[in-house]
């Protein structure tokens, strides 16, 4: 963005203005993240900065609010911090069993999201495949449909979809559902309602993967001689993977973020991080859940860097192979 | 794809403990903050010592309201509900709530039989009350130094009392307010209601200040709200004022004016997932120990006469807690008692009323 | 199955020199045939590879959104457990003033209602449309458990006289079937007057149609704002060299990926009374400490989070479109001697327009379904008609008015969505 040689005193001024304006919109986008990092060592429960704290007195700072994660839902958190407070922790903690649960939830509901979607955009990217248009416009509209509508209509499905638990099927299925025998309330009904919200992200990234994708690679294996088990395995699956791992991040975070379907369907035992959060905030915004904040940062930086990672490297893998 | 192996079988193991540990797990739904605090300590510790039924609370905004989609829906969570009366009557008419025997109930310990034990309307056909508690005026000490703000009236005075207001975004602990400000003598505040001008005039007394009242849910969120310099003067729960002053040190003060009296009753819904034990904590938790106990957490005062006498100091050994029972016979002068049959017959149309209204603002 | 290789029948199809009509495959067959054959499976194959997917998203999404419909004009909360009264609404013809036999019926059907406990959800059925009378059925059922004597009328009228009114009769008559276009009137702010006509709703209760111009016109300010702030950063990005536009892109991409409750949270923090904001601003002198300003529990407070939440979703389209935009028609623009602006304005601006209308569009979408953000800082002037859907889904419990207010946004959106199709292509959605 280099000014040209020409460029008149006004274009001048204009110039350095756009670049100002340009650097305060960066700042409007990323302080308010970086805002809650230092907050959340706050010695004091408030939400600005103390004269301590501006000052880099080490008195104004502290790990409190972290450790008040720990400690919040404890049976015995005033104990001596042996093997016993620490499975009291692990066992008791809201926000440790808030952790749990996202992950159990991120973790199953990026499973299926990733391996049907995948499937999906497979299909999705041959030429043959007929109604391409309308199937793909109605397996992107979880992500356009407004949560609050899909929470609702999975509220009424979930809470009548029941199996009867004296039957064999109802027997099978006792461990996954709930006492009443239904998908409310379990942990299968959140995993299937965020596979659902994470199914478009993974079909967009892969099928923007396979756009790339020389088809006559697969062509060059079957000639060769491999069935279209090892052809997947061996040829399109290492050179879609990165496509394939950034769909299942973005699953991953579609389910990890996920509040309204967990306040909708979720019962008492899945509660996720988001959901604890939603009670903080709307409850007391204690610096705690600032500490929340801070960690979860941390986690996207980490996310991000991987996508990049990925990115980057597919980029390089689909650049070897001639368009 | 073998570290993919491994995580797996990590976060299956996991999914496992997790699954595992909610076998004997009883869920209350309680009113979240310090007054869950107070049922933990009070109840739910010496409870789980007593029967190792570990005890989960649930926080609400308002306990009924989830435990009436609940139902609603067929699918109920919950073991135990802290509910208000008007709540306990209708959900009891609608055949969702479990009927409580009174003579299950333990005895006071002088022998007392629970029938004569608890203070009248404590014991429902589905409900047994834990608490006497109050929805009071509270305002920030440093905000007024000089003249401080005394009556119900005080609240809708932007002029003499300038700031935001805090209120609670339902019908039932407003209204009574707006009138009880109005000029509506307190034990009449719901005769006036009963007509639709008295329901208007409400609306129209909340109308005056709408646009300076910062609105909120939950119970805890009206003594944050004043800590953070949001508001000036809210209504809040009396016991959540009191922990405030007195465990927070907060400059907070109450107006003992048209404070709103109200019991929370324990119910168990049918089909609960664990029937027997919650009974068993329901009487556990309404019997006289536990309940003169909880008043040693927060200013609430016990549904069981027995209990009263037991009351001495706050859990800090010096604050007596006499004058901060919204019980005591100098604030019972000038309170709005609730009014459950009212509230059961008229709380869903004013509900919408009512959200229609804020959403309009 | 070596036959019936596409890629085997082009081949033979290639060097055929021979007629039209006598293509033939290797074994002999009809080359037309062949392909069709072979496309037929090739298809097959495709779709069977997105078929357990669709199958997924039908019964996860799509049933349960159908079912939501449903339910926004369905309701049998009268018609199931009053079954005698309604067989008598079936039984006479419109407009019949409720005889002995009605009364009679309407007896027996409240005293098996107040013995089943199911008087409460029929109470709740009649109050939607008559405010006040959940208590008529509540009251006349605990009255009833002792039964009623004939003349039924009578001891009705004397149980509570409200039982004589005719518009009550009209809206029992209008709910005992259980399908009901009552919902979507009172979405719109209508009802139905004693005449059966369709009228404006009292003034208290008219509330939706202005919730949606609200939703809309925030929307629309939420859409204008990222385009505003998006635009410059955009361009900015998209001319600088590779490198370090790549490092400044991680700036756009870091909140993308932070939790939408973390953003949430931290622009409370900053926006409150006694927050950072303010405090700075009392710090700079611009404000004193009474004049502090509240940006948040107000539409204020909305726009400003909603907009740093969204606005990613405008830099990356505009982004991917300017990249693509030849720096050198803009340098012919100016050798040819437009100034500056008019370069931009008449040669660089149109060559964004596909980028700009598919980040409007996608924000927007985005933005008038929102829910927590608004529920969050907004207060109550804040409120989009999502958050009345959550209210009456979690509070009121009114999942009839629920739905009929889902199903209407839900129009929208999809035409929104069906808009964004023919003119971005869904295809075209990038994600970072």
């Amino acid at each position: 963005m280099a000014l040209p040689t020409y460029a008149s005193p006004l274009e001048k001024v204009w110039h350095w203005t756009y670049i100002g304006i340009c650097v305060a919109i960066f700042v409007f986008l990323i302080a308010p993240i970086i805002v809650v990092i230092p907050l959340s060592f706050n010695a004091e429960p408030y939400f600005t900065f103390t004269d301590k704290m501006l000052s880099f007195d080490p008195d104004g700072y502290s790990m409190r609010w972290y450790d008040s994660l720990l400690t919040f839902g404890m049976v015995r958190s005033e104990a001596p911090r042996d093997a016993s407070w620490w499975a009291d922790a692990w066992a008791n903690a809201k926000w440790i069993s808030a952790a749990k649960n996202s992950l159990i939830i991120g973790f199953f509901s990026t499973i299926v999201a990733t391996v049907l979607g995948t499937l999906a955009a497979l299909g999705l990217s041959r030429p043959e495949m007929p109604f391409r248009r309308l199937i793909m416009a109605v397996l992107i509209s979880p992500m356009i449909v407004p949560i609050i509508i899909t929470a609702t209509g999975m509220f009424f499905f979930y809470s009548s979809t029941c199996v009867d638990s004296t039957t064999t099927l109802g027997r099978m299925l006792a461990p996954v559902l709930s006492n009443s025998g239904c998908l409310a309330n379990t942990y299968l009904g959140v995993v299937l309602a965020h596979a659902t919200l994470g199914i478009p992200f993974v079909i967009i990234t892969v099928t923007a993967t396979l756009i790339g994708f020389d088809q006559s690679l697969n062509r060059a294996a079957a000639s060769l001689g491999a069935n279209p088990r090892t052809t997947f395995f061996k040829v399109t699956m290492p050179l879609i993977l990165p496509g394939v791992i950034s769909g299942a991040l973005f699953a991953f975070v579609t389910s990890f973020d996920e509040v309204v379907a967990v306040l909708f369907i979720a019962g008492p035992d899945q509660q996720t991080i988001p959901r604890q959060m939603w009670n903080g905030i709307r409850e007391q915004i204690s610096p705690a859940i600032l500490a929340v904040a801070t960690l979860l940062v941390i986690f996207s930086i980490a996310l991000l860097t991987t996508v990049e990672l990925l990115r980057r490297r597919g980029e390089r893998l689909r650049g070897l192979t001639p368009a | 794809m073998k570290s993919l192996l491994i995580l797996t079988t990590a976060l299956t193991g996991l999914a496992g403990a997790a699954l595992a540990q909610d076998g004997k797990t009883l869920n209350v739904v309680s009113w979240g903050g310090a007054y869950t605090k107070s049922q933990i300590e009070a109840y739910n510790k010496p409870f789980e010592a007593k029967t190792g039924i570990k005890v989960n609370m649930i926080d609400a905004d308002i306990p009924a309201v989830p435990l009436k989609a609940q139902v609603e829906a067929g699918n109920v969570t919950g073991d135990v509900f802290d509910i208000e009366v008007a709540d306990a009557i209708r959900l009891c008419d609608e055949g969702a709530l479990v009927e409580i025997n009174p003579d299950d109930l333990p005895p006071a310990p002088d022998g007392t039989p629970a029938r004569e034990d608890f203070v009248d309307g404590a014991l429902q056909e589905c409900a047994v009350a834990n608490i006497v508690w109050g929805t009071v005026i509270a305002y920030d000490k440093t905000k007024f130094p000089d003249n401080p703000p005394t009556t119900a009236a005080d609240f809708f005075d932007l002029e003499k009392f300038p700031g935001k207001r805090g209120l609670p975004s339902n019908p039932k602990r407003t209204l009574y307010l707006a009138l009880v400000a109005d000029g509506v003598p307190h034990d009449q505040v719901f005769d006036v209601l009963r007509t639709p001008e008295g329901v208007d005039r409400a609306f129209a007394k909340l109308d005056t200040i709408r646009d300076d009242v910062v609105w909120w849910d939950a119970g805890a969120q009206p003594p944050q709200l004043l800590a953070d310099g949001e508001v000036v003067m809210t209504t809040a729960y009396n016991g959540r004022i009191f922990d405030a002053i007195v465990s927070e040190k907060k400059p907070f003060e109450v107006i003992w004016d048209g404070q709103y009296m109200d019991m929370d009753l324990f119910a168990i819904p049918k089909g609960a997932p664990n029937p027997e034990a919650a009974m068993e904590y329901l009487k556990f938790a309404t019997a006289t120990e536990q309940l003169a106990n909880q008043a040693k957490w927060i200013s609430y005062g016990p549904a069981r006469k027995s209990s009263t006498a037991l009351i001495g100091l706050y859990q800090d050994g010096v604050t007596d807690m006499a004058p901060h029972m919204p019980t005591s016979s100098e604030h019972m002068k000038t309170a709005v008692m609730d009014d459950p049959d009212f509230w059961a017959d008229h709380e869903s149309e004013l509900n919408e009323r009512f959200g229609s209204w804020l959403a309009s603002g | 199955m070596a036959a019936l290789d596409p890629h085997a029948a082009v081949v033979t199809g290639a060097t055929g020199a021979v007629p039209v009509a006598a293509l033939t495959t290797a074994d002999g067959r009809p080359l037309a045939r062949a392909l069709a054959i072979s496309s037929r499976r090739a298809r097959r194959r495709a779709f069977l590879l997105v078929l357990p997917l669709l199958a997924f998203v039908l019964i996860t999404f799509v049933v349960p959104i159908g079912q939501m419909l449903h339910r926004s004009m369905y309701n049998d909360g009268f018609a199931a457990n009053m079954p005698q009264v309604s067989q008598w609404f079936a039984d006479t013809p419109p407009g019949t003033e409720p005889d002995e036999a009605a009364f009679a019926a309407l007896a027996a059907d409240l005293t098996a209602a107040a013995e089943a406990k199911t008087i409460g959800i029929v109470g709740t059925r009649i109050n939607y449309d008559v405010p006040g009378t959940r208590s008529l059925f509540t009251a006349t059922g605990r009255k009833a458990r002792g039964g009623f004597e004939p003349p039924y009328k009578a001891a009705l009228l004397d149980a509570d006289e409200k039982w004589g009114d005719l518009r009550l009769w009209r809206v029992m008559r209008n709910a005992s079937t259980a399908y009901t276009s009552n919902f979507y009137l009172a979405a719109v702010d209508r009802t139905r007057d004693d005449e059966g006509r369709i009228v404006m709703a009292p003034a208290q209760q008219q509330v939706y149609v202005m919730l949606f111009q609200r939703t809309l016109v925030l929307s629309l300010l939420i859409t204008l704002t990222t385009f505003l702030l998006g635009f410059p950063i955009a361009h900015l990005l998209a001319t600088l060299p590779m490198r370090r536009s790549n490092l400044l892109m991680i700036l756009v991409l870091l909140p993308f990926w932070t939790s939408l409750l973390v953003r949430t949270t931290a622009w409370m923090v900053l926006l409150q009374q006694q927050g950072v904001i303010n405090d700075l601003l009392v710090w700079m002198g611009a404000i004193d400490e009474q004049g502090r300003l509240s940006m948040m529990y107000n539409q204020i407070g909305t726009v400003i989070a909603m907009t740093h939440i969204l606005l990613p979703f405008m830099i990356l389209p505009l982004y991917s479109v300017m990249r693509t935009i030849n720096p050198s028609y803009v340098r012919a623009a100016r050798s040819l001697g437009a100034t500056s602006w008019t370069a931009f304005r008449r040669v660089y601006f149109p060559q964004t327009l596909p980028g700009l209308g598919a980040g409007a569009l996608l924000v927007f979408i985005l933005a008038v379904g929102y829910y927590i953000t608004p529920a969050l800082v907004g207060g109550s002037s804040g409120q989009l008609i999502s958050n009345m859907i959550a209210m009456h889904m979690t509070e009121t419990l009114n999942w009839s008015m629920a739905a009929a207010l889902a199903a209407l946004l839900l129009g929208g959106v999809l035409v929104l969505y069906w808009v964004y199709d023919r003119l971005v292509g869904i295809d075209n959605l990038k994600l970072g």
